[in-house]
């Protein structure tokens, strides 16, 4: 593979900013509160980028993706809690087998119901949560079995590695548990039309916030504490680790997006109607870019619920779910480099320098001088500030045009058209 | 292909029988459990249903407004429960600073009190519906307007834009304060109970176990909201407003070549609409007591809920829905668990967009081109 310079120059920047961080974090010229703002910026990036693409990628305006951060957040958390308070491997062991047959149940309901021709969608959808009910039943009682030699295994292992390890699968794991609940909800709202699409997965989010702060009493999760707030989550994300996640998301995104696949999600977008017409399978692409996307917001989940060691159902209130949509904005629809920058603008700027700068009252103007923002760009310059930005990495190479240059080439080139002529 | 030839499961298929049954399933659950505690209390029963007819008559208020703006511009216009907020709360001003309630027997203290009261209420009400409108019919004009012809989804984040403004900005310390206000009923409450007859309950005393209570809210807030719903009906079929604002609904380009003003319409329908979310934000308060900035989210959702659930776009449709969201609201509340009922909204919504997207009266929607 060739590299061009201004992706090299791309690389070296982004990862002497990581390594810059890293070592100011170390030796202590940047405080723990400074710290952790970067990490929320981190964090935050990768929730809007999940949210660019279902809505400035693939055109699908989702207002669930916090739903899905909560998500992903609290099973991470309930994984790490369980190993690092009770000391076994429950959650991590029962979330797994769950997620993986879960998956497996959506797998096959999916081949069987292509199968079935002209299956109405009421009935698919019932086949899925009867399929995907069943699956998690068995991967509960399948992972409650499993439970005690993985615990002994895990303990027998350094135990600062075991945690890394625990943690890591958590973060995953709540990643692909959300990409799955985004795919069964995405099943009946996904056909409808934007707006309706809009308000069902506000729905969503207000219901996954009242199933959270019911989390002790209704689902039976006693060390999640419902509204009372989860507490005593080890803090094992670091720096190092949201580089490591944001990074990978980006090369995710960019090889993603500079595919053919990528394409048609563009595509959809565009013009639903014209895509369809290039054999283009419209509700894949949504399905895809939808669970794609909430798969990275469950990610990101995880990632925030290490970060502070405390989770409380009202951070996932609907309200929130304002900031990865302001950033996608303001980052511009469609545009990878724009919502980092973006991300860690919010971060940094708003909940940092603002914080510390204005006076204590800034914080009730906070939520009418964001929507006034809102209102002017949407106004004056809709696409976003960074619209069709791309930092050189993540720009799209179109392929140039053939210039023939040598003298043969330009003979064959004739040759070439005048045969093409004589037909 | 007949009958004959095809398969089990091509029959299962074709008559859509996995989905049905699914629903009879869940339908059967539902019955079954609330019919269980229904008959092991029914005296509480009854009395959910009474709440639920309540909330349902605000809800419907509330949604006429959502499905006349999404009938004519096609636009869920989220600031539409923050205009219902803020009628409540212009109302709660209106009573407790200005006593506008009482201005009928100040100004003339002969009149008897009942009537007092009566045209002291109907005023603050109409207070609420007035600066309602113009509050819509500002918005409409700063917000909505320069994005007419912007694709829908901007429009949207516009309306979400202006909801988190009017919200916010109300929960200003200098606004409506961030905190919860004890609302002040314009008139005395008079609750009375069932049991063999109607009897009335004396203030402070306790209702007799097993008995179903009402008040006079509920009346009051049946009667307004069916005086509404007659009046704005009479606007929509007879007069002419009503008229051009069919023609506009049904095709813009064609109603400004018949020498429709769509753009005043449009203002006209917005007006409307929140002058009803504004009766229903002082019934709301009076109902449930209490004023706070963020009051007008969930009634708010939960009412475009009911308008999807209707059919969304019709009057009728919008007025059985949050009848029925008022129902399940409570029966929900009362039976399974008290936050549950803003879950439940929105699984009704789900089910609804899954089983029938065009909801109970709606029409298929035309392709607009």
């Amino acid at each position: 593979m060739k590299i061009d310079r201004q992706t090299l120059g791309f690389w070296i920047v982004l990862l002497g900013l990581i390594i810059l961080v890293q070592v100011l974090v170390s030796i202590g010229i940047l405080s723990p509160f400074w710290e952790t703002l970067l990490k929320i910026g981190a964090v935050m990036s990768i929730v809007s980028l999940g949210l660019n693409l279902i809505y400035g990628f693939n055109g699908q305006f989702s207002l669930g993706q916090w739903g899905f951060y909560a998500i992903g957040a609290y099973a991470a958390a309930d994984v790490t809690y369980r190993w690092a308070q009770m000391k076994n491997a429950s959650g991590l062991m029962v979330l797994s087998l769950v997620v993986l047959l879960v998956g497996v149940a959506l797998f096959l309901i999916a081949k069987l119901v292509s199968r079935m021709r002209g299956l109405d969608p009421l009935s698919a959808f019932a086949l899925y949560i009867i399929g995907v009910l069943i699956a998690a039943y068995i991967g509960v009682q399948l992972g409650i079995l499993l439970i005690i030699p993985v615990t002994q295994a895990l303990s027998a292992l350094p135990p600062n590695l075991a945690m890394q390890i625990v943690y890591l699968l958590a973060v995953l794991l709540g990643g692909f548990l959300a990409a799955e609940v985004s795919y069964l909800f995405g099943l009946p709202v996904l056909t409808l039309g934007s707006d309706y699409f809009g308000i069902a997965t506000l729905g969503f989010t207000i219901i996954v916030k009242v199933l959270l702060d019911n989390s002790d009493t209704l689902l039976g999760f006693e060390e999640m504490k419902g509204a009372r707030g989860m507490v005593g989550i080890p803090k094992t994300t670091s720096w190092l680790w949201v580089a490591i996640f944001l990074i990978l998301v980006i090369i995710l995104l960019r090889n993603l997006l500079h595919s053919s696949h990528g394409r048609a999600i563009i595509s959809v977008r565009e013009d639903e109607i014209a895509a369809k017409a290039m054999g283009i399978d419209v509700a894949q692409q949504k399905t895809f870019a939808f669970v794609l996307g909430s798969f990275l917001a469950g990610l990101a989940g995880g990632l925030y619920a290490h970060i502070n060691g405390f989770l409380h159902p009202n951070t996932f209130n609907f309200i929130k779910s304002f900031d990865p949509m302001i950033i996608v904005v303001f980052g511009g629809l469609g545009s990878v480099s724009g919502t980092i920058m973006a991300a860690f603008t919010w971060a940094l700027v708003l909940e940092g320098f603002l914080r510390i700068l204005l006076p204590a009252g800034f914080e009730t103007w906070r939520f009418v001088v964001y929507p006034l923002f809102l209102l002017v760009m949407m106004l004056l310059r809709p696409q976003g500030l960074f619209g069709g930005f791309e930092f050189p990495y993540l720009r799209q190479v179109l392929p140039k045009p053939y210039v023939p240059r040598t003298q043969e080439q330009i003979s064959l080139v004739h040759a070439v058209e005048d045969a093409s002529e004589g037909d | 292909m007949n009958d004959e030839q095809m398969t089990l499961m091509q029959r299962i298929i074709k008559g859509k029988w996995i989905g049905k049954g699914f629903l009879a399933l869940l339908a059967l659950a539902i019955i079954w459990w609330v019919g269980g505690k229904a008959v092991q209390s029914p005296s509480l029963f009854f009395q959910q249903i009474i709440n639920g007819i309540q909330l349902g008559f605000v809800y419907a208020l509330i949604a006429l407004g959502y499905t006349m703006v999404y009938g004519i511009v096609r636009l869920i216009n989220f600031a539409h429960g923050d205009v219902f907020m803020f009628g409540a709360f212009v109302s709660y001003f209106s009573i407790a600073l200005f006593q506008l309630h009482l201005w009928p027997v100040r100004t003339f203290p002969t009149i008897p009190p009942i009537i007092g009261i009566v045209i002291g209420t109907i005023s603050v009400i109409l207070l609420s519906m007035v600066s309602c409108a113009i509050l819509a019919m500002t918005i409409e004009k700063i917000a909505y307007k320069p994005l007419r012809d912007a694709p829908r989804i901007s429009a949207l984040i516009t309306a979400i834009g202006v909801s988190f403004f009017l919200e916010y900005f109300g929960a200003l310390p200098f606004v409506f304060t961030p905190n919860f206000i004890t609302y002040k009923r314009p008139f005395e409450i008079v609750t009375w109970y069932i049991q063999g007859g109607i009897h009335r309950l004396e203030a402070g005393a306790e209702a007799p176990p097993g008995s179903v209570i009402f008040s006079n809210v509920l009346i009051i807030i049946i009667l307004v909201a069916i005086l509404l719903v007659i009046g704005l009906n009479y606007i929509v079929r007879r007069t002419k407003i009503g008229k051009a604002m069919r023609a506009t609904a049904y095709d813009k380009p064609t109603s400004r070549l018949m020498g429709i003003n769509v753009d005043s319409i449009i203002t006209t329908t917005f007006a409307i609409g929140a002058s009803l979310a504004g009766a229903a934000g002082v019934l709301y308060a009076t109902a449930y007591p209490q004023v706070v900035f963020w009051m007008g989210i969930i009634p708010g959702l939960k009412s475009f809920v009911a308008a999807v659930l209707g059919g969304i776009g019709s009057i009728p449709g919008a007025f059985v829905g949050a009848l029925i969201m008022g129902q399940a609201e409570v029966i929900s509340a009362g039976y399974i668990s008290t936050p549950m009922r803003d879950a439940v909204a929105f699984t009704i919504l789900i089910l609804v967009l899954l089983i029938r997207p065009t909801g109970i009266f709606g029409e298929p929607e035309r392709e607009k081109a």
